[in-house]
């Protein structure tokens, strides 16, 4: 931990335009190792869309995304395949809970390994012993996995039958399967009730100081935002309006003037 | 509340009744015949009544038949007479000494079945086997992988076409050098199967970006395309009329007539079949095969994964190419005569649609879809002519009732010690 300031995500003049739609607008923002932070902002304000121009989804507009996850130089990544800046150490979930629905609950933590293992066709054929055991180190890690996450009972459940709660918990457990440096978490919480919620809480926390996974979050739970996180960005009609730590946040006017309208 | 309700569904049939009645008023009652110029029509009031019947109590019955289905879910748990037998058959399944003893019976029974029951039996079931062939791999494409493939013919044909062209052309050369055509086949295999997944990622290439209804339009032409271009390069494939005389699989130099040829086929075709099993089943738990499932299930997840999306569709195709390869060679063997016709949209749909009834995704599905879809049919000759419509209801009444085919997918499950599952601190449960 040489240069802990340096960012290990920076984001610079960011745009990205849908036919007339600015959706968003010239925003930087940068993430620090080990941090919790937060974006947030009213519907429609572009949150979404960082995330999905950060993880390739969408190739920006303009602007650059770079990330320096070690002490070597910094990379840009930006128009680069989602499954390359995943392997880069980039992980998300999504709003709308995109899970391997008609998989069980372990097959889909066994997907996101899938490039921690090396076996192609013909050793799936053949099933040699390095082929059988690098399989059953895969199921152990998807289960210790499971376990961390509190989903350990659901292993053999079709993800599609798991309670709403569950389900985006086993949506993080899949992205931290897949053994990122940050996790991108597009509204962890919507759907939860409080006491889901609280303990969500407690999961991201213990992701950051036990996994050291520095993680981004998307939340319109001010509760949860206000608790976790360390710094947050307000994002309004694609443009950042406010950045600093929760207390600075809660009290900004530009800010209260974007959630509660002029 | 119940007594209105019937009175509603009552009301509902009573009026699709009606519909019905106009519907095949100009088929069932009117009849029209010309002699000598003139058309005559006459009415034949007496089946009025029958359709009303029918329509009535059908229109009925599926509308009660819709409501239980729709229920289906909440008595989910409800035990029915049958189950504790099914209860007993999967306890008995599920030691291993029993699933050794049902495995050999049914190994037995499948030896001995061209002796039992004769060529014509012998070669009916080479047909339905060569088209269970066909279902696995088309599984691999629409089962695991997700991308609907309407070419799927056209892999077949270029297996049997591979045969056909190597006996043409190379087929001389073996008989002037005085080695067996027999050998032939033995060769084609594996060349087929080779060129079949060549064709196979050339179809891949330009459908990386397509899904859903595209990707079923481009592959449809992919597969009218190949027939086409088989029809119409006549010197060199014999055009509509194919290619024949071809030779019988090698076995020793033995020059067999046609009851043993026949038999020597059927085994091929179940050592094929089991080979088949065996690599699909092992791709299906593997690493690979979860990848595909993945990219069937949400590709936009899968990515998000770290899944090459591009290299995945290109095995995919691959993949199911290869047994439609091979499955044309022993096509081509059996018939010893191939011709474009072998080769239409009726053949890919015909094992689309054994993969639906017997359940998509499904090895046992694939395998019992194609059986039936491929049996059926031979038994039942007098009912021939309403073979269409007979799969078009059969299709339609499993997509609603059964979604998950005749014969669903079992997932593993996974096994661990019972400590290590104990509930932990921090649970997401209710
Ligand atoms: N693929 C797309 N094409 C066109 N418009 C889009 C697309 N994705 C997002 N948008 C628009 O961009 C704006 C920001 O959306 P989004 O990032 O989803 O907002 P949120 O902050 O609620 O996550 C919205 O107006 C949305 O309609
Ligand atoms: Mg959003």
């Amino acid at each position: 931990m040489t240069n802990t300031n340096a960012p290990i995500l920076e984001i610079k003049n960011l745009s990205m335009v849908f036919g007339g739609l600015r959706a968003i607008d010239d925003v930087s923002l940068h993430i620090k190792k080990g941090e919790i932070c937060a974006l947030i902002g009213p519907n429609g304000a572009g949150k979404t869309t960082i995330f999905n121009c950060i993880t390739g989804v969408y190739k920006p507009t303009e602007g650059s995304v770079a990330i320096q996850p070690g002490d070597g130089p910094a990379e840009h990544i930006h128009g680069l395949k989602p499954n390359i800046i995943n392997r880069k150490g980039l992980a998300r979930t999504f709003q709308n809970i995109r899970l391997f629905s008609n998989m069980t609950v372990l097959e889909n933590v066994m997907i996101g390994r899938h490039n921690s293992l090396q076996a192609g066709i013909f050793k799936a054929i053949i099933r040699d012993r390095a082929t059988r055991e690098e399989e059953q180190r895969l199921i152990d890690e998807s289960h210790e996995i499971l376990k961390k996450m509190g989903l350990a009972m659901f292993i053999n459940e079709t993800a599609r039958n798991l309670p709403y709660g569950a389900q985006r918990r086993l949506e993080i457990a899949r992205a931290l399967a897949t053994d990122p440096f940050l996790l991108l978490l597009d509204e962890p919480v919507a759907g939860m009730n409080p006491h889901e919620t609280k303990e969500l809480e407690e999961t991201i926390n213990l992701i950051r100081d036990r996994e050291n996974v520095t993680i981004l979050l998307i939340e319109h739970d001010m509760s949860l935002v206000m608790n976790v996180s360390e710094r947050i960005y307000v994002l309004d009609y694609g443009r950042l309006i406010a950045e600093g730590p929760p207390v600075e946040i809660k009290s900004n006017p530009e800010v209260i003037k974007a959630y509660l309208g002029e | 509340m119940i007594h209105k309700n019937l009175a509603k569904e009552l009301a509902a049939s009573a009026l699709q009744m009606v519909w019905f009645i106009v519907l095949l008023f100009p088929f069932l009652v009117m009849k029209v015949s010309v002699t000598a110029g003139t058309a005559l029509v006459r009415f034949r009031w007496g089946s009025l009544p029958a359709i009303a019947i029918v329509s009535f109590i059908a229109s009925f019955a599926w509308g009660r038949a819709l409501e239980w289905n729709s229920h289906r879910g909440d008595k989910e748990q409800k035990r029915t007479p049958l189950t504790p037998i099914k209860e007993a058959i999967a306890a008995a399944l599920a030691r291993k000494p029993i699933r050794r003893v049902v495995l050999l019976v049914l190994l037995a029974a499948v030896a001995v079945y061209p002796f039992a029951l004769g060529m014509y039996h012998t070669n009916i079931m080479i047909t339905a086997l060569i088209y269970v062939i066909l279902a696995l791999g088309l599984n691999i494409v629409v089962g695991l992988g997700g991308l609907l493939n309407l070419g799927y013919a056209a892999f077949f044909a270029v297996g049997a076409y591979t045969y056909g062209l190597l006996w043409k052309f190379v087929g001389p050369s073996f008989v002037s050098a005085g080695i067996a055509t027999g050998w032939l086949f033995w060769i084609a295999l594996p060349i087929a199967g080779t060129i079949a997944v060549v064709f196979g990622i050339l179809l891949s290439l330009p459908v990386l970006r397509l899904r859903g209804d595209y990707l079923a339009i481009i592959t449809l032409a992919f597969g009218e395309i190949v027939r086409m271009v088989l029809q119409n390069s006549g010197p060199v494939t014999g055009g509509a009329t194919g290619i024949s005389l071809i030779p019988r699989p090698w076995l020793l130099g033995l020059k067999l007539p046609p009851k043993q040829a026949a038999t020597y086929i059927y085994y091929i075709v179940i050592v094929l079949v089991i080979l088949t099993i065996f690599v699909v089943r092992r791709i299906e738990d593997s690493r690979v095969g979860r990848a595909l499932e993945a990219m069937r299930e949400d590709e936009i997840a899968c990515e998000a994964m770290g899944i090459d999306l591009v290299r995945n569709k290109l095995s995919t195709f691959a993949l199911g190419a290869f047994w439609a390869g091979i499955a044309g060679v022993v096509l081509a063997a059996q018939t010893t005569y191939i011709n474009p016709d072998s080769f239409t949209l009726w053949e890919s749909i015909m094992v689309l649609m054994a993969i639906v009834i017997g359940g998509t995704g499904s090895i046992p599905g694939a395998i019992g879809g194609a059986l039936l879809l491929k049996l059926l049919p031979e038994y039942f000759r007098p009912l021939a002519q309403y073979r269409i419509l007979i799969y078009g209801v059969a299709m339609i009444v499993i997509i609603i009732f059964k979604p998950d085919g005749l014969f669903p997918r079992n997932r593993k499950k996974y096994t661990f010690d019972a400590q290590a599952t104990e509930p932990q601190a921090g649970e997401a449960q209710k």
